[in-house]
């Protein structure tokens, strides 16, 4: 390559640059626009009362107190929503949930009533003056006990219903059965096997907490008959339908506006009963109305992740090679089913299960469960159930080679999937696009000095002393999803990219999905200018306005690269054929004999001839060929043929205090494989921020509820948020491996660290009990109390 | 309720408000004031995303009464950049991709800009330490460390 040829790709920023994010001015000086930011002439703030009990009967609610109160607008209940039909709402599970609890509480927290008033302070008082009498009923807490044939029942609505949306069931608290594979040939090949495991485990119950929590802004203008909703959501196109749907006001009139976003790993995917109230209270009042939950009910209430009770058996021959899976689920969906999948799904793409392995036959069976527990089941900082998947997978891995006598890395290596067997069609039904998992996990030991590792390990062991090694080689399913496999509420999942080139050569660009963190005002921009050989300093990215850009379907799940990426690429390529034809008839030659160049077409075999795309752009407003139209943009709603199966090799270090339980990780190397990458800088920062998440899971987030269904655990004084004191330092890797069907070969990362990290850093607990003669699985999270617990019950504290 | 007179420098500027004596500080910046850089994520002052400077010293304004600033200091976020150019601790967060989201960036600012004054040249174990009451849940906090160490050293060099 010509220094000028490079100089004029480095004057690009395009993609494979660490370029520096185009949203952090803003948000280093405090001109961020975040929900809670928004004020708008008349406002008026609206908040919930809950229910504190589990399960309980409501025998009145007396709101006279609280509207006598001055500055107090309206209290909202169950009843007054009824004539609107709004006290229950549609799941995108095919359940309904409701709004304002009709008749009974089926969980802690649960939304009874709504005040709103003048202000906050107001509407704090407002909401203890609201009188409601409970009589309490018997509750299901353990999901293990939810079809007892004397269970109580959490769903009275749909009693006698042997449907709640996703197929049979077999019990008033029983949601679903969902099973995946041949189960005959597994059962078959598990009788006949040299060596088998089995293992019970947990994926608790936690809660993605972004910093921000979630809210809105509604505003019902009454003479326009407009609503707009500004709104902490990752899917506002979505949410647009939904309030069509629900409200009944045609979709063009109602604006849905995602402004800046303060985090949201999964937790505002959903629609919550917050907004809808709030949406009501506007249009009944004709005022704007906010709503913003505060930490507490966030925890409490708004989508918890997990509550995965999983049983993993694999059948192997004594050299190890794989023969068989078999994965058992029971999972707690609280007390609606409001699981945010693709509407096919009701485990997600937990049939991911079978992980990097080359596993000839599986089954996967998964039962939800009603429970008097929040709902929820939101994908935590993953694809669909992925996190989940990868667990029972990598730790089942590791108990067959315990039983084995083998190492853990030796097993994986034995039955990774091969490099020239991609595609690579799984058990399950997946058809993963491409992978190198040998050379990834090679290189991660050679990094640490695996071996070296081993061997201080069990020179630690002599002496007494706890050190622990984890691995975990992960698959994901990221990128949902191709329409013909994945809808949300009829809608395929596809994305969108909308570009427009001015005449001198500055572009907007417009996307479907909406960052929360992800740098996309960045990255895209990155895409664009690679494409089109325009500065991304010059190109404008805008998410999150329903109003201004294409439906899309968001950003969870690692989609946007993947799904909305793909768009953009495409889109920019259509917008270049244009430019060729332009740039033809400038140069008065044949299309055929030009070449693209960076940033300009030229004339092949004279590369004086040229026309960069500035020039392209200035022409199309006015000298393009006869019969063209003028202008120079493209729109594309991409759909995609297949997800990505992004992959990582992971290895973390743990060092326990056998006298106070506490864990310290001395060493957390990441290599991660996303295919092309478009912004190091960005991918680093959130493979930092994913491992950080992931940490937090096994070592110490869980929702705890008592025997009463009490949640004693939902401030950040118990919900644990690791802090720089605790957290680790990572060391990060990467290998690329293209995508073959993605248009630029990228499948996407932010999930991976979360993903991968949680079974690295719970096999690294495991190992270290395991090397001292443990026999059972532990579960997380691996606070220092439990691990203590465990270090008593072996006697290791002794000495 | 009865509402009290309250006056405090904010920013640089005299500023004067009526208050609720229960009204805090947080609610007073954002909502009465207008400066809504710094934000709200627990209000148990365990996240630190409200941290501002009062009178010389780090303060999570969620648990603060606004009365208690009377006649005081406050700065937040908003006035990091007063003399017209960033101060260092936001050309560092920006130069070693220290924030994702934005939503603690005001906080780790303002507690950063507190912290180098009391520690002028810190170790990593002491930026840990010092920072610690300001939680990040994007970042994994590595690169946030490395800006507040850049921005040490720039610091230092002035």
């Amino acid at each position: 390559m010509s220094t000028d040829t490079q100089e004029r790709e480095q004057e690009l920023q395009g993609v494979g640059c660490s370029r520096k994010r185009k949203e952090d001015p803003r948000f280093i000086q405090g001109k961020g626009n975040y929900v809670d930011d928004v004020k708008l002439p008349n406002m008026l703030v609206g908040k919930a009362i809950r229910s504190p009990f589990a399960h309980a009967k409501i025998i009145s609610i007396n709101k006279d107190a609280a509207l006598a109160l001055p500055g107090v607008h309206a209290v909202l209940t169950a009843e007054d929503l009824k004539p609107l039909s709004l006290h229950w709402m549609p799941t995108l599970a095919g359940d309904v949930c409701a709004v304002l609890a009709d008749e009974k509480v089926s969980f802690q927290y649960q939304e009874v009533a709504f005040v709103i008033a003048d202000n906050r302070y107001i509407a704090a008082d407002a909401a203890d003056l609201v009188a409601v009498e409970y009589e309490e009923l018997p509750v299901v807490v353990d999901p293990h006990h939810a079809m007892d044939d004397d269970a109580a029942i959490v769903r009275d609505d749909l009693v006698g219903k042997d449907n709640a949306g996703q197929g049979a069931r077999k019990h008033n608290n029983h949601i679903f059965n969902w099973d995946v594979g041949d189960k005959d040939a597994t059962d078959r090949a598990f009788e006949s096997a040299e060596v088998t495991v089995k293992e019970k485990m947990i994926n608790h119950r936690v809660h993605a907490s972004p910093l921000e929590t979630c809210g809105c802004v509604a505003s019902f203008d009454k003479v326009k008959g407009d609503m707009t909703i500004y709104m902490t959501s990752q899917a506002p196109h979505i949410v647009r339908t939904v309030v069509t749907l629900l409200s009944g006001i045609p979709e063009s009139k109602v604006r849905v506006i995602s402004p800046d976003i303060g985090g949201g790993f999964g937790n505002k995917v959903g629609i919550y009963p917050g907004y809808v109230c709030a949406i009501v209270a506007s249009i009944v009042l004709g005022r704007p109305v906010k709503w913003i939950e505060d930490r507490i009910e966030n925890l409490s209430t708004t989508a918890f992740a997990r509550d995965y009770h999983m049983e993993g058996e694999l059948a192997a021959d004594k050299e190890g090679n794989i023969k068989a899976l078999r994965v058992n689920v029971l999972a707690d969906h609280g007390a609606f089913n409001t699981h945010a999948q693709p509407t096919k799904w009701p485990a997600g793409l937990f049939s991911i299960c079978t992980g990097s392995y080359d596993i000839p036959v599986a089954y996967a069976n998964v039962d939800g469960v009603f429970t008097n527990k929040a709902s929820g089941g939101v994908s935590y900082r993953c694809s669909f159930r992925v996190t989940e998947a990868v667990y029972v997978v990598e730790r089942t891995i590791d108990v067959l080679a315990q039983k084995l006598n083998m190492d853990p890395a030796e097993i994986r290596m034995k039955n990774f999937i091969k490099p020239e067997q991609f595609p690579y069609q799984s058990a399950l039904g997946w058809e993963y696009d491409s992978g190198d998992y040998h050379t990834a996990l090679k290189k991660v030991m050679e990094a640490v000095d695996y071996e070296g590792l081993r061997k201080e390990q069990a020179e630690k062991k002599a002496r007494g002393e706890i050190m622990g090694i984890g691995l975990c080689t992960f698959t994901e399913i990221v990128g949902a999803g191709p329409s013909k496999a994945c809808d949300i509420l009829g809608v395929g999942m596809f994305d969108s990219a909308e570009i427009r080139i001015h005449p001198t050569g500055s572009a907007i660009a417009r996307m479907g999905t909406i960052s929360q963190g992800q740098g996309h005002e960045t990255t895209y921009a990155q895409i664009i200018a690679s494409e089109l050989g325009l500065s991304s300093d010059n190109i404008q990215i805008e998410e999150g306005d329903t109003d201004t850009a294409p439906y899309g379907l968001g950003t969870y799940g690692s989609r946007t690269t993947p799904v909305g990426g793909a768009a953009t690429v495409k889109a920019a390529r259509k917008i270049r054929e244009k430019a060729r034809k332009i740039a033809a008839h400038l140069l008065e030659v044949s299309e055929n004999d030009l070449e693209w160049d960076v940033d300009q077409f030229r004339v092949v075999g004279s590369p004086d001839q040229a026309k960069t795309m500035k020039e392209i752009a200035w022409a199309a407003y006015n000298d393009v060929p006869d019969g063209m139209e003028m202008g120079l943009e493209a729109v594309d709603y991409y759909d995609p043929p297949n997800f990505t199966f992004p992959f990582g090799a992971y290895l973390a270090v743990v060092d326990i205090d056998r006298h106070t339980g506490e864990t310290k990780v001395r060493r957390f190397y990441a290599l991660d494989d996303c295919g092309t990458r478009i912004n190091p800088m960005i991918i680093e920062g959130q493979i930092h921020g994913g491992l950080n998440e992931g940490y937090a899971v096994a070592m110490g987030q869980e929702l705890p509820y008592d025997a009463e269904g009490n949640l004693s655990g939902n401030t950040f004084m118990d919900y644990f948020i690791p802090t720089m004191v605790e957290t680790p330092k990572w060391e990060l890797d990467y290998t690329v491996t293209p995508s073959p069907h993605h248009p630029m070969g990228a499948k996407g990362v932010a999930e991976s660290p979360h993903v991968g990290s949680i079974p690295c850093f719970s096999n690294a607990i495991n190992d270290a009990f395991m090397q001292f003669g443990a026999t059972k699985h532990i579960d997380m999270p691996h606070n220092a109390f439990r691990v203590w617990k465990t270090i008593k019950e072996m006697g290791l504290n002794k000495g | 309720m009865a509402k009290t007179h309250i006056q405090f420098t904010l920013n640089g500027q005299e500023v004067e408000t009526l208050v609720e004596p229960r009204e805090l500080l947080i609610h007073v910046i954002r909502e009465q004031l207008g400066q809504t850089g710094s934000h709200i994520g627990c209000e148990t002052s365990h996240c630190g995303v409200c941290t501002v400077d009062l009178n010389g010293e780090s303060l999570k304004s969620c648990t603060v009464l606004a009365v208690q600033a009377n006649g005081g200091n406050v700065m937040t976020v908003e006035g990091l950049a007063a003399s017209g150019e960033l101060h260092a601790v936001q050309e560092a967060f920006m130069q070693e991709h220290g924030l994702q989201c934005g939503f603690c960036t005001p906080g780790m600012l303002m507690r950063s800009y507190r912290f180098l004054q009391e520690n002028p040249n810190p170790t990593e174990e002491e930026i840990r330490y010092g920072m610690s009451g300001n939680l990040c849940r994007c970042t994994g906090y590595q690169n946030i460390i490395k800006a507040i160490q850049v921005a040490a050293e720039k610091l230092q060099a002035k």
